[in-house]
């Protein structure tokens, strides 16, 4: 297939084909960061800018060194940096980016919808690099890489996503993805971290922590906002733990062979102990480094002309 | 002046007058109504014979401008009982003179405009500004609504006999609930004493904080805080119990789910006096929609479900709710091009509420033209204590004359309202006014 899309806004309107073909092409563009040059000429010429007005580390980065690798020039705006707090809509910051020509608009933001905004006022393709708790395209694909480079397939597995689902793009995006490519996908979490009617999304909801590690192929452990308790979201840390936490005790209900995902940063201790997290079954830094695949393969993508 | 309306098909549901006839309007009262009047029947002597040809539409003869209606449709002017004009505080939003003439080219003849301006119309002193600025202006009536509590802050009453005294004929909080039932059951009593209407906002602050939409499988798919329904049920629930425990009338504002439909049914049949009002965009539009992330359909309370925007078209239908109002609230557009989170809420109306009414319930057979112009003219009125919202000869005559077939599409660069920041961009509806006459004045044309 080509790819037709001039933007990456969410896995809820991609086909299984289509995300089939990001797979493939970061797999191919995987082997690029073990080589001893690691860039290759593919985006020379092209601008990619970085509109993080959210703070992030780890998504930055990823993407910085993607669009490097693939010798794009990038730019940084970072929130602090932005005129968005200086009365400016975000329209106006839309239209400046459009004047300075980049080719690629990476787009983090606190609140759902901006990048799906700014695609429609905007020429250059924009990814959606996590927005509100809506969708976080690129994590969802790099998890279903990760999944599917172990074992093989993603039809047929079960994955349990475990967490606070409700303000998880996270796991959004993860449902998206995982059930098109036919995974049998499972909620856990407490009742007030579940978003409403869930339900009616192609997944099974259990508020009971051994359901969801029963027969698991995978488990995507979320991170927990540590703040959602002052929301009395939950009671208190020590009870979210005792209740959801996965430590090596608990793991005897999963497979042998069960994948441990976590999106990072871990609370240690928390929703993951630091055995778990240590462990074999932990592919937390092979999402890294997948990560950097899938975000190459997008960039690459969306810069072909149409 | 002398004004002839000829050949128009005449819906009044007071009278049940529902055919062709003329009106004649002398010194800003209907003066006549009856078939084949012609202008010497405003005159002492008869000068011209009955039977006599048509007078072409709009012209002058005899000193009486001539308004052909024929193939269109006169009503009663409508009345809006929520309207938000931004006057005092945003004069960029929305002045007096933007808001009447985007009132009078919805066929508006009166509106309401609430308090939740800056300062809030919490003093006498700032009803009368407002009365006498519109006043001057000249064009339709405007009947200032009261805020409850001084601020709108729900913590002490504001002087609500002043307010009466100064034009009001209701007080409202809206934007905010009285939080305080204590406080509330006080204004209750206080105003019922004076004949005043009170119109609650119902949003329980608590269940509906940080909510950006209706709440359910949307909300959750598109990451957006829900607004859950119960935030709205629960206020209705306590208004309709508050009413029924002092026996006052009490008028709920911009009813929007289903549940409050069932509950104001019940409340009703046991004879509690309450009444409600719905607006277009929760009879026409649903929470669907915002999968685009367009602000303009962040509305509060918010869009709901298609099962929602059923329950209200049978409920306009069956009477349980009593009227249509715009909350008409218009914002600049640097308010709402703004992130989802943070752009304000409300929908401009004025201008499209008898065209999406037309469209969405005469067009699909929910109400008849006089189930209609009772919902946008009559009980307005009637709830409000107002005479008016009925033709009759010797009364004030606020009338419009509307062509009920013509197709036109709401675009931003057309409205006369100072904000475009309406829900209904790019539909297509039906229904154009023609003339809107207020006070025996054509105060718009088409």
């Amino acid at each position: 297939m080509t790819w037709q899309r001039k933007d990456l806004l969410g896995l809820q309107e991609l086909t299984q084909e289509e995300i089939g073909f990001i797979l493939e092409t970061a797999n191919s563009l995987k082997e690029i960061s073990l080589r001893p040059i690691k860039k290759v000429p593919t985006l020379r010429g092209k601008t990619v800018a970085l509109l993080f007005f959210e703070p992030s580390t780890r998504t930055r980065t990823s993407f910085e060194l993607a669009a490097k690798r693939l010798s794009s020039d990038t730019i940084n705006i970072s929130r602090d940096a932005s005129s968005l707090d200086k009365g400016e809509s975000i329209l106006d910051t839309a239209k400046n980016i459009e004047a300075m020509k980049i080719d690629i608009a990476v787009v983090r933001h606190s609140c759902a919808g901006v990048p799906q905004v700014l695609a429609r006022h905007l020429k250059a393709a924009v990814v959606n690099a996590g927005d509100g708790a809506h969708e976080h395209p690129t994590q969802g694909l790099l998890d279903l890489f990760t999944i599917k480079e172990r074992k093989r397939k993603i039809s047929g597995l079960k994955v349990s996503i475990i967490g606070d689902i409700a303000h998880s793009r996270v796991a959004r995006s993860n449902i998206w993805g995982l059930t098109k490519l036919g995974a049998r996908v499972l909620l856990c979490g407490p009742k007030t971290l579940m978003p409403p009617d869930v339900e009616k999304l192609p997944v099974e909801v259990t508020y009971d922590i051994k359901k969801a590690l029963e027969d698991a192929d995978v488990l995507n452990i979320l991170r927990l906002q540590l703040e959602r308790q002052k929301e009395s979201l939950f009671p208190s840390i020590r009870e979210y733990r005792q209740l959801f936490g996965i430590n090596h005790e608990r793991l005897r209900y999963a497979k042998a062979d069960v994948l441990i995902l976590h999106p990072g940063p871990v609370n240690r201790g928390i929703e993951i102990s630091c055995d778990v997290a240590d462990s074999q079954s932990s592919l937390i830094l092979e999402q890294v480094t997948n990560g950097l695949a899938i975000r190459m393969a997008v960039l690459y993508l969306l810069s072909k002309e149409k | 002046m002398k004004l002839l309306i000829k050949d128009g098909h005449v819906i009044n549901p007071e009278s049940k007058l529902d055919g062709i006839c003329d009106i004649l309007i002398e010194k800003g009262k209907i003066v006549k109504i009856a078939k084949n009047l012609n202008v010497a029947d405003a005159n002492p002597v008869r000068s011209k014979a009955p039977g006599a040809t048509a007078p072409p539409a709009a012209g002058t003869s005899n000193g009486a401008k001539i308004i052909s209606a024929k193939g269109k449709l006169v009503l009663p002017g409508l009345i809006d009982i929520h309207t938000h004009l931004r006057v005092p505080g945003r004069e960029d939003e929305e002045t007096l003179l933007s808001g009447m003439q985007a009132a009078a080219r919805g066929g508006f003849t009166t509106i309401c405009c609430m308090p939740n301006t800056q300062p809030v119309i919490d003093h006498a002193q700032v009803v009368q500004a407002i009365t006498k600025e519109a006043g001057l202006l000249g064009l339709i009536n405007i009947i200032p609504i009261g805020a409850i509590t001084k601020g709108q802050k729900g913590e002490e009453l504001t002087e609500l006999a002043d307010l009466k005294e100064a034009g009001c004929r209701a007080v409202s909080d809206d934007g905010f609930p009285v939080v305080n039932a204590g406080l509330l059951r006080r204004a209750f009593e206080y105003a019922s004493m004076l004949g005043l209407l009170v119109i609650s906002h119902c949003e329980d602050l608590n269940l509906s904080r940080a909510g950006l939409m209706n709440e359910g499988l949307t909300s959750t798919i598109l990451g957006l805080k829900g607004i859950p329904e119960i935030a709205e049920t629960v206020i209705v629930s306590r208004e309709i119990e508050l009413a029924r425990y002092l026996n006052i009338p009490v008028h709920l504002a911009h009813i929007s789910s289903s549940r409050s439909i069932e509950l104001i049914k019940q409340a009703k049949e046991q004879g509690i006096k309450i009444t409600a009002e719905t607006c277009p965009h929760y009879f026409s539009l649903t929470q669907d929609l915002l999968m685009s992330f367009d602000t303009n359909l962040k509305v509060n309370p918010p869009l709901r479900r298609k099962e929602d925007v059923e329950k209200i078209k049978l409920a306009l239908k069956e009477g349980i709710i009593d009227c249509i109002a715009t909350d008409h609230a218009p914002h600049s557009d640097n308010e709402k091009e703004l992130e989802f989170d943070l752009a304000a809420s409300g929908t401009i109306g004025l201008e499209t509420a008898l065209a999406v009414s037309i469209t969405e319930l005469i067009n699909k057979d929910i109400l008849s033209w006089q189930g209609l112009v009772r919902l946008m003219s009559l009980n307005p009125a009637r709830i409000l204590g107002l005479d008016k919202g009925s033709l009759r000869e010797g009364k004030e005559a606020d009338l419009i004359v509307l062509d009920p077939n013509e197709e036109w599409v709401v675009k931003k660069e057309d409205f006369l309202s100072r904000s475009r920041n309406c829900a209904f961009l790019g539909m297509k509806l039906k229904g154009v006014v023609e003339y809107t006459i207020c006070n025996g004045k054509i105060v718009y044309k088409r």
